[in-house]
């Protein structure tokens, strides 16, 4: 099965890091991605940039409606994801568990709805 | 379906009461392993159901096959492919479905392999990415075989409603991938404590249920004694799975004590020691034991089985061994924090050190403002205050407590507290 890993965490503590320690967590970040590329669970990842970038767009009676900001206000925000093949939830977990923003946000773990 | 026949060649009247019976005992067996070969909830539960009714019709004039639960097994497996040929979205995973049937034949008559499939079971059943609610729901459906509507009676809600959080929580497991697997070491201990929590669940609100619904609560506490009965025959020496069901057997040797015929709640000193289950009180302080002696961190269930113990082991309430639980409560502070087990370690200390020491513990507890259940504290600070004779003190607490609880036998026992500090005027 395929599992989509949001990765949810404040941005603004993550702002606040100071440069080194932003530094070991951007290394933690390569570290675990080069490990799930060699176990072959990696699909896919991307970091985002912050919620201050996003857009929201709507389409209404045809018309195209633009707002600035994420969909939801949230107390954590999107910051990243992987795109994982898994065999089942616990190996999704696990895989989860070792993101290193699992220790100070939280992970969400989506099944991926299969093309019929 | 080679089964040997055990009875009589001609008609047998007492067939249909004798295959229900084996039926009322392999259903849950049987539903487990048909789970694992058809890999779904709903497929499974439907199979089981015809191959009963297959039972019915065929036992009574063939007798009992010799080994019945693999004859449910392997006539609910073939209804299940019959359904599945006739089901043409199914086809193109009929091969595959197959060779799996197929492949496990011959194991299906092994009573270790049975044991897996409940093993399995219960942990999906069990598993943390379903909600508490649907996992507790699942557990007494499926692992208990109780009638949804049971369900629903036993937590006060509409079939209706117990019928779509089911309905949700067998969906969540297909859809998020939850497996049907004995999840291995290390994950293994995490998930028996997630197993234990639910367990523990349905037996106290089996417990704790005093008003209408008698029976189905008393269900509950049988149910949760028997997982816990099976958990530990299928995974042996494991203090916690000991220690919790010495826990709730301890608990339950005492409930024909613990509230009076019109339903108002007997206090524990007060309650007749006769009444209590002998039965159940051996076989937990037997299990009380073995958990405490188990090697390794010592475990909360264990701990509090360890203070039922020394409650049923006293002949009468005066002989209770207040400070060795005080102890044992100082122990369970440091594993489980909690206000609720702070206010009991207080009542436990004011059998040993007096009332008055007892009312700084639980009036610092109360100034920590981390109580939820409010009524308890107030409770307990009244009946210290009324051994303390300061009367009007316990009078306001009590009714503080009153006014937070709408459970009926609590709100007769403050009433009648009440009552015995007007006598006193």
């Amino acid at each position: 099965m395929q599992y989509l890993l949001l990765i949810y965490s404040n941005e603004a503590d993550y702002a606040a890091l100071d440069k080194a320690t932003a530094k070991a967590l951007s290394d933690e970040y390569t570290v675990y991605t080069q490990e799930i590329i060699k176990t072959g669970h990696f699909k896919g990842g991307e970091r985002l940039k912050p919620v201050a970038t996003a857009s929201t767009v709507q389409v209404k009676n045809g018309k195209t409606l633009t707002t600035d900001g994420p969909f939801a206000e949230t107390r954590e925000q999107l910051g990243g994801f992987y795109m994982v093949e898994a065999k089942d939830i616990d190996e999704a977990i696990a895989l989860a568990a070792r993101i290193p923003g699992a220790r100070h946000g939280s992970i969400e773990v989506r099944p991926i709805w299969p093309l019929a | 379906m080679a089964a040997s026949k055990s009875a009589p060649s001609g008609p047998w009247p007492e067939g249909r009461a004798a295959a229900e019976e084996v039926y009322r005992r392999e259903a849950g067996r049987v539903l487990a392993t048909l789970i694992r070969l058809l890999g779904d909830f709903d497929l499974a539960e439907e199979a089981r159901q015809e191959a009963f009714a297959a039972a019915l019709e065929q036992w009574p004039k063939t007798g009992i096959p010799e080994n019945p639960r693999a004859w449910l097994v392997n006539v609910g497996r073939n209804k299940a492919v019959d359904h599945i040929r006739r089901q043409a979205t199914f086809r193109d995973k009929l091969p595959e479905l197959k060779a799996t049937l197929e492949s496990s034949e011959e194991e299906t008559s092994d009573d270790a392999a049975f044991g897996d499939d409940r093993l399995r079971l219960i942990f999906t059943c069990c598993h943390p990415a379903l909600s508490m609610e649907a996992q507790v729901a699942l557990t007494l459906r499926v692992i208990c075989n109780l009638s949804t509507e049971a369900v629903a009676r036993a937590f006060l809600l509409a079939e209706d409603t117990m019928a779509q959080r089911l309905t949700r929580a067998k969906r969540k497991i297909h859809d998020a991938g939850i497996p049907y697997e004995t999840p291995e070491p290390p994950l293994l201990d995490e998930r028996i404590e997630g197993v234990l929590a639910v367990l523990y669940l349905v037996f106290t609100e089996g417990y704790a249920a005093t008003s209408g619904a008698e029976l189905i609560s008393r269900e509950l506490c049988r149910e949760a004694i028997r997982l816990a009965r099976l958990l530990d025959l299928l995974l042996p020496e494991r203090a916690p799975i000991k220690g919790l069901l010495a826990l709730m057997l301890l608990h339950d040797a005492r409930r024909e004590a613990r509230v009076t015929q019109a339903g108002d709640v007997v206090l524990l000193e007060d309650q007749d020691r006769d009444l209590w289950d002998r039965a159940s009180i051996t076989e937990g302080l037997a299990l009380v034991d073995e958990a405490l002696r188990m090697p390794g961190r010592v475990n909360a269930y264990a701990v509090q089985a360890a203070i039922a113990a020394l409650h049923v082991q006293a002949a009468n309430p005066e002989a209770t061994d207040w400070r060795q639980i005080v102890g044992l409560y100082e122990v369970l502070l440091r594993l489980q924090p909690t206000p609720v087990v702070q206010l009991n370690h207080a009542a436990a200390v004011s059998m040993v050190d007096g009332p008055a020491k007892a009312l700084q513990l639980v009036d610092s507890l109360a100034a920590r403002g981390e109580f939820r259940e409010y009524h308890l504290l107030h409770a307990a600070r009244g009946r210290l205050l009324q051994q303390l004779g300061r009367r009007e003190e316990a009078r306001l607490a009590y009714q503080a407590a009153l006014a937070g609880t709408r459970l009926a036998p609590e709100r007769r026992l403050l009433t009648r507290r009440l009552q015995e500090l007007d006598r006193k005027d």
